[in-house]
C-alpha cells in the first residue's frame, strides 16, 4: 500500500525544504519537521538577534513578525511557516521602522544584559501599531509576556510611553510617521 | 553539546500540511494513535518541547479553508475552528453576535499567543484553566466535529468530560463553534482572578442572562480554574432565575457556590480558598450584571 500514513512515518526527521521571505529577502533552508522558527533563524540563516530563552512561550525573547504580527518564534516549527513572511529584530533594525523605539530604550537605559530586548521591541512595535496613544497600564498589559531580569520594567514602559507621545505628535502635525 | 540532553527539544516527527479535510483525516487514520492534529500550536508546541507529548507524525490543519471564517448561519454565528483569539478583539461579528467571547480574550495569555492561538484548538484541549472553553458553557454554544464516522453537532453541555477528556473521539476535528446570536434583552459579564496578567486564573468565570426588564428569565454561569473542566454553576443559577439582582440574591447565589464546586487539593491554592475567591467573583459578576453590564 502506499498509504499517506505509512510514506510520512519513515520519513521521521527528515529534512524538508522551506522558502520565507526574511527581512524581505528571500530565502530557503532545510528544516528538520522538529526544528522551531527560532533554531531556524538563528542557526541556519544566522540571524541571532532572535533569542531563545524559555523555549516554551513564557518570556518573550523569541518574538519575531510573522506575517506581519508577532509571534513566538519557539512555539512555531520552521515547516508551519513555510511560504510565510518573517521579519526579525535585524529586519526591523535596518529598515529603520523601530529607529525611535531603540533610541528611547538607549537614551532611558531600557535594558541592560539586552537579552529580552529584540522581543520587547517587536511586542512595543506591534502594541504602537494597533494603540496609537496607550496608557501605562496598557503597555504594561502588552508587555505583560515579557521577561526582562534585569530593569524592573519601569525604564522600558518610559521608553514606549515616550515613542507613542511622539509618534502622536508627529502623525497629528502631519509628519508622517511610520 | 548535546541537545537532547540540555535543550528544550521536540522528539522527531514527520509532518504533513493538510489542504482538506479528508486529507487530514485521512492522515490521522493511517497514523492512528502516532498522529495529532496542530492548529495554532500554543500548547502542543511547548508540549512536545517538553516531551508530554511525543506524536510521530503533526498534521497541520492551519490551511484547511473550511476550517476558517466567521458568519451568521441562522440563530447562530458559526465561529470556524482557526479563528484566532486574536480575532475574537479584532472581528465586529464577534463584537455584536458573540460580546462574551470579545470580553474574555483579553485575559487569554499575551497578545503573541492570542496572534497564533486558536478556538477550535482551545476547545479541542479543554484546559480546565482556559477562558473559551467555560465560555462555550455560558453561551451554550455547540461544538461541530468531524471524523471517520461523519459530521456531527454537540452541545457544550455534553463536550467536556473529565482532564483534558472531551467528547472528541481520535481522530477527530473541531470544524466550527456554534454560538447562539446575543440578542437585545440580553447581558454577559466576565472577569478573573490571577496573580499576573496573563497567567492561569485562579478562578474565572462568565456568564449570560435574558433579563425581562430586571426580572432574570435565563441565566449561564461557567466557572473555569474550579475543578477538572469548565463547570456551570446550576444551583446558583437557580437561585437567580425568576428573580431582580438585589443583595440579597446575590447573597443566595453565592452560598449556593458550596453544593456547586468542589474545587480540588492543590499546592497553590486550598480549595476553601478558591472557593472563596470564586465567591467574590460571583458577586462582583452579578452586581456588574444588575448595573446593566
Amino acid at each position: 500500500m502506499n498509504g499517506l500514513g505509512e510514506t510520512l512515518l519513515d520519513e521521521v526527521d527528515e529534512t524538508l525544504r522551506v522558502r520565507f521571505v526574511v527581512n524581505g529577502r528571500k530565502v530557503a533552508c532545510e528544516v528538520a519537521p522538529r526544528d522551531t522558527l527560532v533554531d531556524c533563524l538563528r542557526d541556519k540563516l544566522e540571524l541571532t538577534g532572535t533569542h531563545a530563552g524559555c523555549e516554551m512561550g513564557a518570556c518573550g525573547a523569541c518574538l519575531v513578525q510573522l506575517d506581519g504580527q508577532a509571534v513566538h518564534s519557539c512555539l512555531v516549527f520552521a515547516v508551519q511557516a513555510d511560504g510565510a513572511r518573517i521579519d526579525t529584530i535585524e529586519g526591523l533594525s535596518e529598515s529603520g521602522v523601530i529607529a525611535d523605539l531603540q533610541a528611547e530604550f538607549h537614551r532611558r537605559n531600557a535594558l541592560q544584559c539586552g537579552f529580552c530586548t529584540p522581543g520587547m521591541l517587536v511586542n512595543a512595535q506591534e502594541l504602537l501599531s494597533q494603540l496609537a496613544q496607550p496608557n501605562r497600564d496598557e503597555i504594561r498589559d502588552a508587555l505583560s509576556g515579557n521577561y526582562c531580569r534585569c530593569t524592573g520594567y519601569e525604564a522600558i514602559v518610559d521608553a514606549i510611553d515616550a515613542v507613542a507621545k511622539e509618534r502622536s505628535k508627529s502623525r497629528n502635525a502631519g509628519g508622517g510617521a511610520s | 553539546m548535546d541537545l537532547e540532553e540540555t535543550a528544550v527539544k521536540a522528539r522527531a516527527f514527520s509532518y504533513f500540511r493538510a489542504a482538506r479535510i479528508d486529507q487530514a483525516l485521512d492522515a490521522h487514520a493511517r497514523a492512528g494513535d502516532e498522529a495529532r492534529f496542530i492548529a495554532g500550536g500554543q500548547s502542543l508546541v511547548p508540549a512536545l518541547s517538553l516531551r508530554l507529548q511525543a506524536p510521530r507524525l503533526l498534521i497541520d490543519i492551519t490551511h484547511i479553508d473550511e476550517l476558517r471564517g466567521i458568519r451568521r448561519d441562522g440563530g447562530y454565528l458559526r465561529i470556524g475552528a482557526l479563528t484566532r483569539h486574536c480575532e475574537m478583539l479584532s472581528e465586529p461579528l464577534i463584537a455584536e453576535f458573540a460580546p462574551l467571547l470579545h470580553a474574555a480574550a483579553p485575559f487569554v495569555a499575551h497578545p503573541a499567543i492570542r496572534n497564533r492561538g486558536t478556538l477550535g484548538g482551545s476547545v479541542a484541549l479543554a484546559d480546565p484553566a482556559s477562558e473559551f472553553p467555560a465560555m462555550t458553557l455560558a453561551l451554550d454554544a455547540e461544538i461541530e466535529i468531524v471524523g471517520p464516522s461523519g459530521r456531527r453537532r454537540v452541545k457544550a453541555d455534553d463536550f467536556f468530560i473529565d482532564l483534558f477528556e472531551t467528547a472528541l473521539q481520535p481522530g477527530e476535528l473541531i470544524t466550527a463553534i456554534y454560538v447562539p446570536l446575543f440578542k437585545a434583552d440580553q447581558r454577559f459579564a466576565f472577569d478573573e482572578l490571577a496573580r499576573r496578567r496573563g497567567d492561569y486564573a485562579l478562578v474565572g468565570c462568565g456568564m449570560l442572562a435574558t433579563f425581562t426588564g430586571e426580572r432574570i428569565d435565563d441565566i449561564r454561569i461557567s466557572f473555569f480554574s474550579v475543578g477538572n473542566t469548565p463547570i456551570r454553576v446550576k444551583g446558583a443559577e437557580a437561585t437567580l432565575i425568576g428573580s431582580s439582582l438585589d443583595a440579597e440574591r446575590i447573597a443566595a447565589a453565592q452560598g449556593a457556590l458550596e453544593g456547586d464546586l468542589a474545587p480540588p487539593e492543590s499546592d497553590e491554592v486550598p480549595p476553601a480558598m478558591r472557593l472563596h475567591l470564586a465567591r467574590v467573583l460571583l458577586g462582583r459578576l452579578l452586581g456588574r450584571l444588575g448595573e446593566g453590564a
